[in-house]
C-alpha cells in the first residue's frame, strides 16, 4: 500500500485529521491534528490491514524561531508487510502537550520521557513522565534551539 | 505474625555487572526483585545537541562515541541517513568494504559481549577466549583505519580510503580460523550445566511482547520473531550474500546467547562471500561536492588544497527534507533521523538507539525473579550506556 492507500484508509476513518502528506526519498510522512494522535495511532495499530505493530523511533523536534514551534515525530513499522510510516503533529508554542501512546506501544514510554526531558513536551496520561536522561533538578530543555550551548 | 516489608537497594552505577554506568533501583522481598527502576544518564553527553553545531561531515567522529563497541555500524547508519538526503548511493567496492567492516564488527562486538556476560555468570574462562579473537580483529582496524574502536571510516559516498595491502591474507586467516573457535566457545558454555542453569528460563520475554516494547536485534530474533533488517529491508547489497537471521524459541538468556553465537558463524560467513566476490573500482562516488580530493593530490596541487580545506571547514549543503536511515547494528536497528533545512549543518540530528529501547523493557524481565539473574539479563540485553545516554 502506497502514501494514497494509507492515507484514504486514515481519512475513510477519520476525515478531519490528516493535515498534509508528503513523500521524500521514498519515504511517507502523514501531517496529522494533534488532537487526534492517540485514536489514530491505535487504528493503525489495530487495523489488520494496516498493523502498524512496531513503534520504531518517537522523538520531538524544535523548529524555534517558526511556529508551529515544535513537532512530535513518530517512526512506524509494520512486521507483516514491511512498511513503514511516519507521523508528524504540530505543537504550538507555550505549554506543548499531546496524548500519550503508550497505551499502544509500551515502546513509546521512555521515548517519550526523552522528549518531555529534552524539549519539555508533556505527554498526557503517560504512566511515569519523568526526566530520564538529565538530573530532576535540571532547568531546561537541552535540545529546544534556544537554550545555550555554552555556559 | 510476622510482617515482611520489601527493602530497597541500589545496584551501580559503579558496578562491574551493569557494563558500564547503568544505576537499577531493586526493590526486593527477600532475594526476590517486586520492582526495577533503571535510572540512566550518567553518561550523557548531548551528543544530538552537539550534532546540531556541526556540518555533516564533522558529525562522523561523533558516531563513533554512541555505541563504542561497534563504531564501523555507527559510521554505516549515519552516512547511509546523509546519502538518502543527498540521493547519492556509494560505489560497489565501498558497498562491500562497507559489509566486510560492519560484519567484522558484529563479530567483535558479539565477542565482547560473550566475554563479559560469560564473566559476570560466572564463567572465567570464555573472556580470555573472546577477547583473544577480538583482538584480532581490532588489529585489522587498525590496519585499516589507524584505530581500534573509533574507526571514523565511512565518509558520505564512500570510504575514507581503499583497504590496505596486506589485509586480504590476514581476513582470510581469520575468516578460516574463526569457526573452530566459536566451536571452543560452545565447548565452555552450550551444554555446560551451571550455564544452562542459569540462563534457561531467566528474563523470558514473548514475541508479542517483544515487539510492543520494541526491541530489535538478538534479543528480538531470540524471542522468535524472524526480524532482520539486513533481510527484510536490504542495504549495502545484503540481498547479495547468502545467510540466514538466526532466531530462537523461548526468548530467554539462554536463546539470545545461542542467536548471538550462530549471528557470529553466520557473520564470518558473509566476510567470506565478500572476501570472494570484491568488486573492483574506486570506493567513493566520482561528485567533487563532498568527496575529498585524493591525499597525494592535495599536498602537491593548490586547487587542490583548498578543495580539501574547503569541505573540512565549510562541508557541503543537504538538500531540505527529512530522511530515516536504519540498519541492522550488532545491538539492533540502528537509526538515524536526519532534518535538514537545505545548509550545511543538520537541523535536527536523532539517533535512534538499539539499547536504549532494549534497555527500557528491563524491568519487565526482571520482576519476580531472583536479584542473581538480574546480572544475566542485564548482560543478556547488551547495552552499551554510551549509546543509551547519548
Amino acid at each position: 500500500m502506497d502514501l494514497d492507500g494509507i492515507s484514504s484508509k486514515v481519512k475513510e476513518r477519520f476525515p478531519e485529521s490528516i493535515l498534509d502528506a508528503s513523500t521524500f526519498r521514498g519515504e511517507i510522512t502523514l501531517y496529522l491534528r494533534a488532537e487526534d494522535i492517540l485514536p489514530i495511532c491505535r487504528f493503525l495499530h489495530d487495523d489488520p490491514e494496516l498493523s502498524f505493530d512496531y513503534l520504531t523511533d518517537l522523538c520531538g523536534v524544535d523548529n524555534h524561531p517558526h511556529e508551529p514551534r515544535f513537532q512530535v515525530v513518530y517512526h512506524l513499522c509494520a512486521m507483516k508487510t514491511k512498511r513503514r510510516l511516519r507521523l508528524k503533529v504540530s505543537l504550538p508554542h507555550g505549554v506543548p502537550r499531546i496524548a500519550s501512546v503508550v497505551s499502544v506501544w509500551k515502546a513509546a514510554n521512555w521515548l517519550e520521557r526523552e522528549a518531555f526531558d529534552m524539549f519539555g513536551i508533556s505527554f498526557l496520561e503517560h504512566p511515569d513522565l519523568r526526566r530520564i536522561l538529565l538530573t530532576p533538578d535540571w532547568e531546561g530543555h537541552p535540545l529546544r534551539k534556544d537554550y545555550p550551548l555554552q555556559g | 505474625m510476622a510482617k515482611t516489608e520489601t527493602m530497597i537497594i541500589n545496584m551501580g552505577p559503579q558496578h562491574p555487572s551493569t557494563h558500564g554506568v547503568l544505576r537499577i533501583i531493586l526493590e526486593l522481598d527477600g532475594e526476590v526483585v517486586v520492582n526495577a527502576t533503571p535510572d540512566i544518564g550518567f553518561l550523557h553527553r548531548g551528543l544530538e545537541k552537539l550534532a546540531e553545531s556541526k556540518t555533516y561531515h564533522q558529525c562522523i567522529p561523533l558516531t563513533d562515541r554512541l555505541d563504542y563497541v561497534a563504531g564501523m555500524s555507527n559510521n554505516l547508519a549515519y552516512v547511509l541517513a546523509v546519502e538518502k538526503l543527498l540521493g547519492m548511493e556509494a560505489p560497489p567496492r565501498a558497498q562491500a568494504i562497507r559489509v566486510l567492516l560492519c560484519e567484522l564488527q558484529r563479530i567483535a562486538s558479539h565477542l565482547l559481549w560473550l566475554g563479559t556476560h560469560a564473566h559476570d555468570i560466572g564463567a572465567m574462562t570464555p573472556f580470555f577466549y573472546a577477547l583473544r579473537d577480538r583482538d584480532e580483529i581490532l588489529f585489522m582496524f587498525e590496519r585499516v583505519c589507524g584505530s581500534r574502536l573509533t574507526p571514523s571510516f565511512f565518509r558520505v559516498g564512500g570510504l575514507a580510503q581503499d583497504l590496505p595491502d596486506g589485509f586480504e591474507p590476514k581476513c582470510r586467516e581469520f575468516v578460516g580460523a574463526f569457526p573452530a573457535r566459536v566451536d571452543e566457545y560452545e565447548t565452555l558454555l552450550t551444554q555446560n550445566k551451571i550455564w544452562m542453569g542459569r540462563t534457561q528460563g531467566v528474563g523470558a520475554i514473548s514475541a508479542q511482547e517483544a515487539i510492543n516494547w520494541g526491541l530489535s536485534g538478538p534479543i528480538l530474533r531470540a524471542s522468535n520473531v524472524n526480524w532482520d533488517l539486513r533481510k527484510v529491508m536490504p542495504y549495502c547489497g545484503y540481498d547479495s550474500y547468502e545467510f540466514i537471521a538466526p532466531t530462537g524459541k523461548n526468548g530467554d538468556v539462554y536463546d539470545r546467547y545461542l542467536v548471538r553465537l550462530m549471528e557470529m558463524r553466520q557473520s564470518n560467513e558473509i566476510v567470506r562471500q565478500v572476501l570472494d566476490k570484491m568488486p573492483g573500482g574506486a570506493v567513493t562516488v566520482d561528485d567533487p561536492r563532498v568527496v575529498f580530493p585524493p591525499k597525494p593530490r592535495v599536498e602537491e596541487s593548490i586547487e587542490a588544497l583548498i578543495h580539501h580545506f574547503h569541505i573540512a571547514s565549510e562541508g557541503f549543503p543537504v538538500p531540505r527534507g527529512e530522511v530515516y536511515a536504519s540498519i541492522e547494528s550488532p545491538k539492533g536497528e540502528l537509526g538515524f533521523y536526519l532534518i535538514s533545512d537545505g545548509t550545511n549543518k543538520p537541523w535536527r540530528f536523532r539517533v535512534r538507539p538499539p539499547s536504549f529501547i532494549n534497555l527500557s523493557a528491563l524491568p519487565t524481565m526482571i520482576r519476580g525473579k531472583l536479584i542473581a539473574d538480574v546480572v544475566a539479563i542485564i548482560g543478556s540485553i547488551d547495552i552499551v550506556l554510551a549509546e543509551v545516554d547519548r
